[in-house]
């Protein structure tokens, strides 16, 4: 460690590429626990928003009109608005009228934090997507299909969870993934709420030490290989799920 | 107008048993009272031209879809119950498509065991036991593994037999089950269906193919417009059809 260390302050001295994060401990600290608030955000908002997915999915199918319209509209709203502003509404606009709680010194705090108002937005405006993705995942199976099942003496919802959902998830996993890669990167907005994920924190330390291209370079490096990874592990799952002879 | 009077009283009590059954969509009629019998072990194509209501028909008697009116009975159960035991209906009624409609993410042995095993939540072990010797039956012996868009059409509907019969039906509906395939192919489809027919199996035939009906069949209904225009064994009905639109189908048909 302690060469990789020498090697980038020998790099700074000679050409003036400064790359802190490689041998400041105080930097590389910094840039990896924002790392961890990236991996944090990302991870929470895709399981939330893949719930919310699956459940706005089930209530467009719902009897009622007032459930199905009540969906449509949240669709509606949170794709057809900037990302950005759903984190500004949310942080400074219901954050501020929600009311806090008490703490041990007689402050007010408020009830929820950054990081989960960055979660709970990141969710909702990924969720409603996913809403959409799911349906049509769901729509694509054919109506004959699960005519079949009906004729087998399956119930709906056996016929749901036996053929049409795992059909409908492969038909929209390509989807999916875009959706959920789009999130992933989506989570640089948290960034405006200061909350102190990878871009905050790359941030911080250019303007300190005066690096804002190498910064940048890592930054981007960072990404790549994030997204990268995901991608190469949600297209494995892809692979597994093909089924052999359809759509051919 | 449904020419009952000339139907032979039938000995055994029906299986299957419509009665002046009436089906619109919207305003549209499409079945203008429908009333057969069908005996246990009986086999009963019903031909006619297409548009003329046979798969509506069909469709009403696994409640599929509902009737507008009239009555239909299968074994002891009134189909038209609103209080109607869907299960216990379609344990009877195996039901066979011209799309075979197979559950694509899933092998031949698969398709043929999840029924049985979801729905009437048998014994996994049984099951596949059955579900093979099953397959085995349709000449599909070392296929079970293969997934349904890797097996020809006539494959394919070979295993969707298969599979409406691991339900042990009483009574089986084919709707054109021959109509999407390749002419190479439609045989041992034909062939299966026979031997079904041959072991006592109670059936219901929508088809195309006079040869088979001719061949297959103890009873013959040729529906036009909603009604049955004419009926009898096949012998009678291709060679001595009375009705002059009977005359012009079979003319074009055979
Ligand atoms: N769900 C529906 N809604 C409205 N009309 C329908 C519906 N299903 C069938 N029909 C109409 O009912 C009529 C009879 O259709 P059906 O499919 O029963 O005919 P068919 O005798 O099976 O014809 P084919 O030989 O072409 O299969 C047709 O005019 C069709 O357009
Ligand atoms: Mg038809």
């Amino acid at each position: 460690m302690n060469a990789v260390a020498d090697w980038f302050r020998t790099l700074y001295e000679t050409t003036g590429i400064n790359l802190t994060i490689f041998y400041d401990a105080y930097d590389f600290q910094r840039y990896a626990a924002g790392i961890g608030m990236t991996l944090f955000l990302s991870v929470a908002s895709i399981v939330a928003s893949v719930v919310i997915g699956a459940a706005g999915a089930a209530a467009q199918g719902s009897g009622s009109a007032l459930v199905r319209q009540s969906v449509q509209a949240f669709v509606v709203v949170f794709r057809n608005t900037p990302p950005l502003v759903q984190i500004f509404f949310f942080y400074f606009g219901v954050g501020a009228v929600i009311p806090g709680i008490e703490t041990s010194y007689g402050t007010r705090e408020p009830l929820l934090g950054n990081v989960a108002w960055a979660v709970i937005s990141l969710s909702l405006f990924a969720g409603a997507f996913n809403v959409e993705i799911f349906r049509s995942g769901i729509e694509a199976v054919p109506r004959t299909t699960l005519e079949a099942a009906e004729a087998l003496g399956y119930t709906r919802l056996g016929a749901y969870r036996h053929i049409v959902l795992p059909l409908a998830v492969r038909v929209c996993l390509p989807a999916l993934n875009n959706n959920l890669i789009n999130l992933l990167k989506t989570t640089t907005l948290a960034y405006a709420i200061a909350v102190p994920e990878t871009l905050y924190a790359a941030k911080q330390i250019w303007s300190e030490s005066q690096n804002v291209l190498e910064m940048m370079l890592l930054l981007l490096a960072t990404y790549m290989v994030l997204v990268g990874v995901f991608a190469g592990l949600m297209h494995q799952w892809e692979r597994q799920m093909r089924i052999p002879g359809y759509h051919r | 107008m449904s020419g009952d009077s000339v139907v032979a009283p039938k000995l055994a009590a029906p299986i299957v048993q419509l009665i002046d059954v009436r089906k619109t969509f919207g305003a549209v009629p499409v079945l203008n009272g429908i009333s057969f019998d069908v005996a246990k072990g009986e086999v009963v194509c019903i031909i006619g031209p297409s548009g003329s209501g046979k798969s509506t028909l069909i469709r009403c008697i696994n409640a599929l879809l509902p009737v507008t009116s009239g009555t239909i009975r299968v074994a002891d159960i009134e189909v038209g119950d609103p209080r109607l035991d869907k299960l216990a209906l379609r344990r009877k009624v195996g039901m066979v498509f011209q799309q075979y409609n197979l559950f694509p993410h899933r092998t031949a042995l698969q398709n043929v065991m999840m029924a049985p095993l979801h729905v009437l939540k048998q014994d996994r072990i049984e099951v596949e036991a059955r579900a093979r010797a099953l397959l085995a039956k349709v000449q599909l012996a070392g296929k079970e593994d293969t997934y349904p868009g890797e097996l020809s059409g006539g494959q394919q509907q070979r295993v969707a037999i298969a599979r409406s019969l691991a339900m042990r039906p009483e009574v089986m509906l084919f709707d054109e089950v021959t109509a999407a395939l390749d002419p190479e192919t439609v045989k041992e489809v034909l062939v299966t269906i026979h031997e079904l027919a041959d072991e006592g199996m109670t059936c219901l035939l929508v088809t195309h193919e006079m040869g088979f009906a001719r061949e297959v069949a103890d009873h013959i209904y040729f529906t036009d417009k909603g009604v049955i225009v004419e009926h009898g064994p096949p012998q009678e009905f291709f060679t001595a059809a009375r009705d002059e639109r009977t005359r012009r189908f079979l003319s074009q048909v055979l």
